[in-house]
């Protein structure tokens, strides 16, 4: 008898609770599959739909796992726009033929030739900077100068990075093998992790609690970590942050600047709505979306002229790399197994 | 003895054919639906060897192998003897505080592992509030010893704490359902409390205890939250990395593939150490065995035994998270969190449901109509356990992409399109029982061993067809384990993250993606909201659960009090095992 109940139970939830399919699609409908999880962007999807009419849906997730799922629905994709949180998952989709060229001219002069793919596959929106945090206690500024000095030996047993799984990190010695080289890099692998004072865990935000602890007294972070700490209503958090001081490295006048990864979008191959699609990503370069990046989650405009508020962190005359994104992501995978053979786990 | 099913039971062929034809197709066609993503993952090992990812691999192999291996090792010893040695405490003795131990020794299941991991993480890392109180204290400078959370002494410390009230759970309702009157006459016999623990209750709980480890070791093998969050390299983070950080599928299909050896050796060994003995309950009423009174020193050592592993695992990472989200959780929580939890519950209720037919459908059939194709149908079903989710999902995605492909143009003339195939709510349920049908599946099949054939030729003699003794025999025999297989499944279905991430519909969230939202942005502050939400969530079944177990043993034999009578006089049993 319990068990007809069950069955009954069963048929019941499975076709009169559950039919609830992603069968979007319509012309009036946006959907994206967005790597970025901030609630702060919340805002730029409803201006956008104030504006247009056009409604926004959302998938968040993983962007790697997004673009297999964009990958096996193939024509059927509900996908239009794919955002993601850095230059190599765009460059992956790109690779995959899952990226459609975009020739709008609002998009080519907004943002800067090295944010975007050269032919136009797709276009970062933000900027984040991959910086060198020390304790302000324990390293004087003039101490500090480059990615590359992070390999001397003054360093030893006092630097905290991140695992080198972690794409920020691929994409940071991405640039390095672009600039100098296989063996270049392989040598300067070995000297990160002879200096490490500890193994390679956690997150940014570890990394900077770690060094106000005083558990190491450098590491590698992104900038918008540090401003979040400096802005967080918890008193713990700030503290952390005055601890901390962040130097932009390689910015004198013979270097290249600092390393810069990017946030940004593509419009799928398979989009239904590709009118729809192009007028998104030209919305997130308008000075609206620009703002809510900047104000939401302290990462730099893409787009010249627009300020962040904590542009201050920076200094008043940044220089910053302008390799294309689309060569350091292509790197990713080399640089991940020179790290791991040098001991990076 | 005229009983007039005699004759038949001998040749039993006869009686089932026709459930032997249908039967075993109903298991090799789950088996075929249920291993789908798996098998899809296993066969692009075919795919030929090439690209960035093999050197890759070559160099981290090693260090895989032997994480993974210790990893198993560590989990399953750990979780062995806090499990056996919990379900054997509340069960044989008495004490004051007894009954609540029993309760609180569950609630570990009620939390995800990764939320565990955050917490120690959080608690134990370096700039954390311990090791800060620590130095403050101490006047400690750099390099004091301390052990390192994130490691695979860590990875050990918390999946063990996590995950032993799988073994807890089926070992207690092992032994409940054990008659006390072996225990009696053990203790006759001269053994001491302890002698018959391990000479009677133990080997004869065995089938309970093993396919409580075996979960455990297959839930190891599947974790990927807490070794990610440890900088532990094993199979699955290896998966992960060769799958993304490569991009090559058939990278990670390779590594995936080890995975599955490894689940296969596990349940090989278990299978051939236990030979060809069979484990039933000896036909007998049962009732409550007088348990032991402890008092003073013991009681007390008894009580704090019980409460210590339920204080790791449940107590002090919950502490920890009600912290964290009443000092800064989720600015949002108020708005979402109810359509969330819905989400979240509807789900994890409708794979429990279906999970318990299915599970009885292919462990009755493993019984009525035992056959290579039967016994292969409900072990290849138990793959997904051990397999991580997003691979699961990926082997999903692959061959439904496809089947969506096909189909697109009727579907749309259904106001559907191929995506109710890539990416539903349907989808989703599909893929938690790919990965949690083992949970129901062995407590099933753990149940029903334990209940011997005799009862059921007494009931054939009497002229019970099979229908009816499944109905009036096993199933108020079977109540309580069927109960706990569908509970086991809800909760591992309301923790369940990768798949979920990537295979929901647009616009649908469920409380383990929010925790996701905010955890991998580093915001573990507003995810313990959610994270916090899911272990109440989790809290009723688990309590259910307990429920289930300790009602088992006072309700059973009053409603098969008939059948019982009949066993006790015939003679010899009829067998059909």
């Amino acid at each position: 008898m319990r068990s007809r109940l069950l069955s009954t139970l069963a048929v019941l939830v499975v076709f009169v609770v559950l039919p609830r399919s992603g069968a979007f699609g319509q012309a009036r409908e946006l959907n994206l599959y967005n790597g970025r999880h901030y609630d702060t962007d919340e805002a730029i999807y409803r201006e956008f739909t104030r504006r247009t009419g056009v409604r926004v849906n959302l998938i968040q997730g993983d962007a790697d796992q997004l673009i297999e799922r964009i990958r096996a629905e193939g024509a059927t994709s509900p996908a239009d726009v794919l955002i993601t949180v850095d230059a190599g998952r765009l460059y992956r989709a790109q690779q995959l033929g899952l990226c459609q060229r975009v020739d709008s001219p609002v998009l080519h002069t907004r943002i800067p030739a090295h944010l975007r793919d050269p032919q136009g596959h797709w276009f970062g929106f933000t900027k984040r900077y991959r910086v060198i945090a020390y304790a302000r206690a324990r390293v004087p500024r003039s101490m500090l100068s480059t990615y590359e000095d992070l390999s001397s030996s003054r360093w030893k047993g006092r630097l905290l990075v991140r695992s080198s799984s972690h794409v920020y990190n691929q994409s940071l010695v991405g640039a390095l093998l672009a600039w100098h080289g296989e063996s270049f890099v392989a040598r300067w692998a070995r000297g990160v992790v002879a200096n490490l004072g500890r193994p390679p865990q956690g997150g940014d935000l570890d990394q900077l609690r770690a060094v106000a602890a005083g558990e190491g007294d450098v590491a590698l972070v992104n900038h918008y970590y540090y401003l979040r700490l400096l802005n967080s209503p918890h008193p713990v958090d700030r503290a952390v942050a005055q601890q901390v001081g962040l130097f932009f490295p390689n910015q004198e006048p013979e270097e290249r600047g600092v390393h810069v990864n990017l946030s940004g979008a593509c419009v799928t191959s398979t989009s239904r709505n590709r009118q729809a699609a192009v007028a998104f990503l030209e919305f997130l370069s308008s000075d609206f979306a620009q703002e809510v990046f900047a104000r939401g989650n302290f990462e730099f405009p893409a787009v010249r002229g627009i300020a962040n508020p904590m542009a201050a962190v920076a200094p008043a005359t940044l220089r910053e790399d302008t390799l294309n994104a689309a060569v350091y992501a292509a790197n990713g995978g080399k640089a991940l197994q020179l790290m791991v053979a040098a001991g990076w786990r | 003895m005229t009983a007039p099913g005699a004759g038949r039971g001998a040749g039993s062929g006869v009686w089932f054919s026709a459930r032997q034809g249908l039967l075993p197709a109903c298991g090799a066609a789950l088996a075929v639906a249920l291993s789908l993503p798996v098998l899809t993952v296993a066969a692009t090992v075919l795919s030929p060897a090439h690209g960035e990812w093999v050197e890759f691999v070559r160099l981290v192999l090693p260090r895989y192998v032997q994480n993974t291996v210790w990893l198993l090792g560590g989990v399953g010893v750990g979780t062995l003897v806090v499990g056996v040695t919990a379900a054997w405490v509340v069960t044989a003795y008495r004490f004051p505080g007894r009954r609540l131990a029993q309760v609180v020794l569950l609630l570990p299941l009620a939390v995800p592992a990764y939320l565990v991991a955050y917490a120690y993480a959080d608690l134990l890392q370096y700039s954390g509030p311990v090791q800060s109180a620590l130095r403050a204290w101490l006047g400690l400078a750099r390099g004091y010893p301390f052990p390192e959370i994130r490691s695979l002494g860590g990875a050990v410390f918390v999946l063990t704490f996590v995950l032993y009230p799988y073994v807890y759970l089926l070992t207690r309702a092992a032994l409940l359902e054990q008659s006390p009157l072996t225990w009696e006459v053990s203790r006759t016999l001269g053994y001491g409390a302890w002698g018959t623990f391990l000479r009677v209750a133990l080997p004869v709980a065995r089938p309970g205890i093993a396919a409580g480890l075996g979960l455990v070791g297959m839930e190891v093998l599947a974790d990927f939250g807490t070794v990610k969050y440890f900088e532990l390299d094993t199979f699955a983070t290896g998966v992960y990395l060769v799958w993304f950080s490569y991009g090559s599928v058939a990278g990670a299909a390779r590594l995936a593939a080890w995975l599955v050896g490894f689940v296969l050796a596990v349940v090989a060994v278990e299978r051939l150490s236990r030979g060809r003995r069979r484990y039933h309950r000896p036909p007998g009423p049962l009732r409550e065995a007088r348990p032991m009174h402890l008092s003073g020193v013991q009681a007390a050592v008894a009580l704090v035994a019980c409460l210590l592993p339920p204080a790791v695992g449940f107590g002090i990472p919950g502490t920890y998270l009600a912290w964290m989200a009443w000092v800064g959780g989720d600015p949002l929580w108020s708005r979402a969190f109810l359509e969330l939890a819905g989400n979240t519950f509807a789900l994890a209720a409708a794979t429990a449901a279906v999970a318990v037919l299915l599970a009885a459908v292919l462990a009755y059939g493993v019984r009525l109509a035992p056959s290579p194709v039967m016994h292969l149908a409900a072990r290849v079903v138990s793959l997904g356990y051990a397999v991580p989710g997003v691979v699961v999902a990926v082997g999903i995605l692959v061959p439904f992409g496809w089947l969506a492909n096909l189909l697109d143009p009727y579907l749309r003339r259904l106001g559907l399109s191929g995506a109710a195939l890539t990416g539903s709510t349907f989808t989703l349920v599909y893929a938690y029982l790919v990965r949690f049908l083992a949970a129901a599946l062995s407590t099933v099949e753990a149940g029903l061993s334990r209940i011997g054939p005799t009862l059921e030729g007494a009931a054939r003699t009497l002229g019970h067809g099979p229908s009816s003794v499944l109905v009036r025999v096993h199933a108020p025999l079977m109540r309580g384990s069927v109960f706990t297989a569908a509970l086991l499944v809800f909760v591992d279905a309301l923790k369940e993250l990768p798949a979920t991430l990537v295979l929901r519909p647009l616009n649908f969230d469920t409380l383990a993606v929010r925790v996701y939202q905010l955890a991998s942005d580093e915001r573990l502050m507003q995810a313990s909201t959610a994270g916090l939400c899911i272990v109440a969530v989790g809290l009723l079944p688990v309590l259910l659960l307990d429920r289930a177990v300790h009602r088992s043993r006072v309700e059973a034999p009053v409603e098969i009090s008939g059948a019982h009578r009949a066993e006790v006089r015939l003679t010899p049993p009829v067998r059909f095992a």
